[in-house]
């Protein structure tokens, strides 16, 4: 028998915890130390970015059951707010452009979402391709947006925050890890308040959820508006910490759906899933260009491989869609759940995570 | 001064390439009507479709026997994604059907493209684009081909859905599943029969679309111009996919000619979507869309 406080201990440090200790202590104690700069520079930025963007679009598609092709969209609206921000506003600490760009795309995350209060399924979710064209658009007509570069070209300044720089790998690599550490925290206190159970009721059922009094029209709005938020600085991120330096057309359709791609093999509604997700989509394609030069010799070329990548992961998607639906993370779940209970044999009391 | 002259000759160029879009719309509605699902793949069907007939072509086979080849492969096309994809997702969520078209959309392309490669190809169908003159009115030649061949499709497939026996069954499935199932109509051959009549119209118009735009990648993103025609038509209406994609290709090009200048050029891309959703935010069925109080 245990006494009350060291179960209460025991309680609170759950498997899932331990877990994100060890990660948390990892991504902040080895890996700046012990990572290369193509690792930092190449991998894990782009992917602390992306699964920030998986993050906002799995807000609002997962949890909220609004399905939104637009997302590359709220990066761009990020990444150029981002930088005008910076560039007009000389004394501005970058931190506070950083949240200011966020808050810019989430206004425009929720003009954008306004079809949703008339709109569902389908209908709403080619109406939110208006938004990928109009800024993309927009981005490239108006020069202002770019400091009349003549092509839409950006270049981000070195990242520096209260006088301390960031501008090296490993410091552009601590700087996306810390905002995404936040923000995600921020964002799961989100979803277990009441908002994001009104969140919930509004994807399980919108009749329902009116009935007992979610107010349909600020949900909806707000999970737009929080939504495009995280996009739009992990948009911050991505042009200031990965690229340095970005163009309208690099926020095209393509990139949209590699972040709801990201979602769907992660799993919906899982915000381990939308990091799961994005560390494959990132890691997967370089995997594969490895093993197809390894395997395959110069057969290989680069078209061949790109043509390839297509037709793994569009298959990966119909077969994940069949075989699990609720994405890899179900999967990782199930093998934990089954080591867990092969090492820590279950008690009188299941273990609830 | 207003010229009227040159007004009515963006009109009829829009109305024209209009043919074109609701050329693709169909395609959508098909799957639509009789599965619920909205077919994303469509466009690298279309793509798919034209790249094979143009690499066969390309190798010396002759017109028509290519254009029966590749719908042999549209066909065999068709019944594999009932076979691969569309039966073990029975009973799933309209979205995760949407999701598997994407997925599917991206295997297509990708096939298309490491099979025949990823180069331009020209495609020559043998009609001279030469502009002709009515009452002082430029209309394009080809435009006007394809037109008549869209029109062509849609009286074909009017037919064929009030008159055969495979379209009272298309029509039996689009109103309820249920009830088909129940009454002895086997869904899967229905499901295999509508992809393949989607691949054909995909090939029809992967050929015109082809040979105006030349047979690449970019053929595929054609999804992309008939989507709001779906949105202002209602998914479910062939009818609608006809009206729609005329009103949209009569207004894109109005206000890229009218508005466009006003705002930099460039507007074609989204002018549709804005004006599809202006149209939906008063009517949110579509044109003629099945009025439900729900659609999902």
């Amino acid at each position: 028998m245990t006494t009350p406080i060291r179960s209460a201990a025991v309680r609170w440090f759950t498997p899932n915890r331990f877990g994100l200790a060890v990660l948390l202590i990892t991504a902040y104690a080895v890996i700046p130390f012990a990572g290369s700069d193509y690792l930092l520079d190449a991998v894990l930025t782009p992917f602390l970015a992306l699964a920030l963007a998986a993050l906002g679009l799995n807000l609002l598609t997962g949890y909220a059951g609004q399905v939104s092709l637009g997302s590359a969209a709220y990066l761009a609206v990020g990444a150029y707010a981002a930088y005008n921000f910076n560039l007009r506003l000389p004394g501005l600490p970058f931190l506070a452009s950083l949240v200011a760009a966020g808050f810019v795309a989430a206004a425009v995350g929720i003009v954008f979402g306004l079809p949703s209060l008339r709109l569902r399924g389908f209908y709403l979710a080619v109406s939110t391709l208006a938004a990928q064209f109009f800024v993309q658009w927009a981005l490239t007509k108006f020069g202002w947006f770019s400091n009349n570069n003549p092509s839409g070209v950006i270049d981000a300044p070195p990242l520096a925050v209260a006088g301390l720089s960031f501008s090296g790998a490993v410091g552009r690599y601590v700087f996306s890890l810390t905002v995404v550490v936040v923000a995600t925290l921020l964002g799961t206190r989100l979803l277990r308040s009441q908002v994001g159970r009104n969140f919930m009721a509004l994807r399980d059922h919108e009749v329902a959820a009116k009935v007992i009094g979610v107010p349909l029209l600020r949900t909806k709005l707000l999970a737009f508006g929080v939504s495009s938020f995280l996009i739009g600085v992990a948009g911050v991120l991505w042009a200031f910490a990965y690229l340095r330096t970005v163009e309208p057309a690099g926020f095209n359709l393509d990139r949209s759906f590699q972040i709801l791609f990201m979602i769907i093999i992660g799993g919906l509604a899982s915000i381990r899933g939308a990091f799961l997700g994005a560390a494959f989509i990132v890691v997967f394609p370089l995997l594969l260009s490895r093993f197809g030069a390894a395997l395959l010799g110069n057969v290989f070329d680069s078209g061949v491989l790109e043509m390839s990548q297509r037709i793994v992961i569009g298959a990966l998607i119909i077969g994940l869609l069949i075989a699990e639906p609720c994405g890899l993370i179900a999967l990782v779940d199930r093998v934990a759940d089954k080591i867990r209970r092969r090492v820590f044999p279950p008690q009188s009391r299941p273990i609830h995570n | 001064m207003f010229d009227y002259q040159f007004f009515i000759e963006v009109l009829v160029g829009g109305l024209l390439s209009g043919v074109m879009y609701s050329l693709v719309a169909i395609g959508f509605v098909l799957i639509y009507k009789t599965s619920g699902v909205l077919n994303f793949a469509q466009g690298a069907m279309l793509l798919f479709a034209a790249l094979t007939f143009v690499s066969l072509v390309e190798r010396g086979v002759p017109f028509w026997l290519g254009a029966g080849v590749t719908l042999v492969i549209m066909v065999a096309l068709g019944v594999a994604v009932e076979r691969v994809v569309l039966r073990p997702l029975v009973n799933q969520s309209p979205m995760a059907l949407f999701m598997a078209t994407l997925g599917l959309s991206y295997v297509i392309e990708g096939a298309a493209q490491l099979l025949w490669g990823t180069q331009v190809h020209g495609l020559d169908l043998g009609i001279k684009d030469i502009p002709f003159e009515v009452g002082g009115v430029l209309i394009s030649q080809f435009d006007l081909f394809a037109a008549a061949i869209a029109g062509t499709l849609v009286t074909a497939f009017a037919l064929f859905f009030r008159y055969t026996r495979t379209g009272l069954a298309f029509r039996a499935v689009a109103d309820d599943q249920f009830a088909a199932l129940a009454v002895g109509l086997r869904l899967s051959r229905v499901w295999a029969a509508v992809w393949t009549a989607a691949g054909v119209v995909a090939l029809v118009a992967g050929l015109l679309w082809g040979a105006r735009l030349g047979v690449q990648f970019s053929l595929s993103l054609v999804v992309l111009k008939a989507l709001p025609v779906l949105v202002l038509g209602g998914f479910d209406s062939v009818a609608g996919a006809i009206v729609g994609g005329l009103l949209i290709g009569a207004i894109e090009k109005l206000a890229e000619v009218y508005v466009g200048p006003l705002l930099g050029g460039g507007i074609e891309a989204w002018a549709a979507y804005v004006v599809a959703l202006a149209f939906l935010l008063l009517r949110p069925s579509g044109l003629f869309g099945q009025k439900l109080v729900e659609r999902v």
